[in-house]
């Protein structure tokens, strides 16, 4: 049975969850990818406000295709995660907590979800057409001039997600890998 | 001579731009399907189910298939007595352009690689042209997505590597990708040519049907070999394991230099889509 999990997610539910879990996640998250996160960064390194509330937010790695005529967004799957690992660690320690992408992340990204509590979610890539249907709410909130890699404040119901990486560096591509192997020998 | 309008080429592209991203083609359905049936790992199979929901969804509702609607590959087929009237370039661009607005696809072309400003309508596509005999032109428009392209790889392997040695690159291609490109994957193989011709090949082998073999025997084996090679790592789909990790491997190759052992490996996820018209 999938786990109900809410987001904003604070660190304390961050750190209950365990690599393998499969979750539907509802709330209200952020979508964010390469463009926008390398803004939000060079305004952390400015020391200037940033137009989102990291605390206890969940930043969606996606850049949706556009809504047709009475939808609330397009197609909104996940994008390659590794391309964000420059960033990561930085919003972590700025009080994110949640990561939705897929693929694998590196080390340093691994070690700051240990340090501050942090999860990464896969969500299922090349299965847009469906996870847009989760979404339902959508509204710019940042770079709009960024088209779809503009920042969206997206309220989500029931949006399934699986825990892949968990915040004590359990990896569900290691172990789900390792298990299937070992099942057919 | 044969007369072809370019408003005929860009109605077409506009067409096949949107066809292709909303209807997964019948081969790559019935072969995730196929899947399912061999997949005995329960989140191998869960997240095939979920795949086949999602681009049955798709179909049905018009919607693109995967939210990366891709750079607009487009292959042009030109029979020598066929004249085209206006700009044949500008033709297949103007169709792109419309086919990614009419159809509400996502734009995702940056007009520099290193500036990186969108240049807002999915423009220029990557077009390639080819020369053959008769009075028709083929059209095939072919979104690429970039989670896969990126774990792509070319390598200039030396004669001696032979075989085996394209064996390893392929198989170690894959691995090193793991769950970066949407598995289940297609994976085109270029062997041969020259540098750049290899990466074209492997372009070119994704358009086959994953159930229609290299019509060489000797390939033919190779492709079956390396595919359960590659099924044999047990990434599975997403990478959460499972025996399903890609669902073709499909070969072209081209004569090479007595030197040389060109190999290319085209990663494409399992949208990947390609839809052709005859004019």
């Amino acid at each position: 049975m999938p786990i109900s999990i809410t987001a904003p997610m604070t660190r304390e539910q961050a750190r209950a969850l365990k690599a393998g879990d499969s979750c539907l996640l509802s709330g209200t998250i952020y979508t964010a990818r390469d463009a926008a996160h390398k803004r939000l960064c060079a305004l952390v390194e400015e020391g200037k406000p940033l137009p989102i509330d990291l605390k206890d937010s969940v930043i969606y790695f996606v850049g949706p295709t556009p809504a047709k005529p009475g939808q609330v967004i397009g197609s909104a799957g996940p994008t390659t995660s590794y391309r964000m690992d420059a960033y990561s660690p930085t919003l972590i320690a700025l009080g994110q907590t949640g990561m939705i992408g897929k693929g694998k992340r590196g080390e340093e990204v691994v070690e700051a979800m240990k340090i501050h509590g942090a999860v990464y979610f896969g969500a299922i890539g090349g299965c847009g057409a469906l996870l847009g249907r989760c979404v339902k709410k959508s509204e710019i909130v940042a770079y709009e001039d960024l088209g779809a890699e503009a920042i969206r404040r997206l309220e989500v119901e029931d949006f399934p997600v699986t825990v892949v990486i968990d915040s004590r560096g359990n990896n569900l591509y290691e172990t789900g890998r390792a298990g299937y192997l070992e099942s057919v020998k | 001579m044969r007369q072809i309008s370019a408003e005929v080429i860009t109605e077409t592209v506009a067409r096949l731009c949107i066809e292709a991203n909303c209807f997964l083609p019948c081969d790559m359905q019935k072969r995730i399907r196929e899947s399912l049936e061999g997949e005995v790992w329960p989140q191998a199979r869960e997240i095939l189910e979920r795949i086949i929901e999602n681009f049955e969804a798709a179909g049905e509702g018009s919607q693109p298939i995967c939210q990366d609607t891709g750079m607009a590959c487009v292959f042009l087929k030109i029979g020598q007595d066929v004249h085209i009237t206006g700009d044949l370039t500008g033709a297949v661009n103007e169709g792109v352009r419309r086919g990614y607005r009419e159809g509400f696809l996502r734009k995702s072309v940056v007009r520099d690689p290193l500036c990186r400003v969108n240049t807002g309508d999915n423009t220029p596509a990557v077009l390639y042209t080819e020369i053959v005999p008769g009075d028709r032109v083929e059209v095939t428009v072919a979104p690429k997505g970039f989670g896969s392209e990126n774990m792509s790889g070319i390598k200039m392997l030396r004669p001696s590597d032979g075989l085996a040695g394209v064996k390893d690159f392929v198989v170690k291609t894959v691995e090193e990708a793991g769950p970066n490109p949407c598995p289940p994957i297609v994976v085109g193989v270029g062997i041969g040519g020259t540098f750049d011709k290899a990466a074209y090949l492997a372009k070119k082998a994704l358009l086959r049907s994953v159930e229609e073999p290299n019509p060489d025997p000797f390939y033919a084996e190779l492709e079956r070999e390396l595919l359960e090679k590659i099924n044999a790592l047990g990434i599975g789909p997403q990478g959460f394991g499972g025996k399903t990790t890609a669902l073709a491997v499909n070969i072209e190759t081209f004569p090479t230099h007595i030197a040389g052992l060109p190999v290319a490996v085209n990663i494409n996820c399992h949208v990947t889509r390609h839809k052709t018209e005859v004019l």
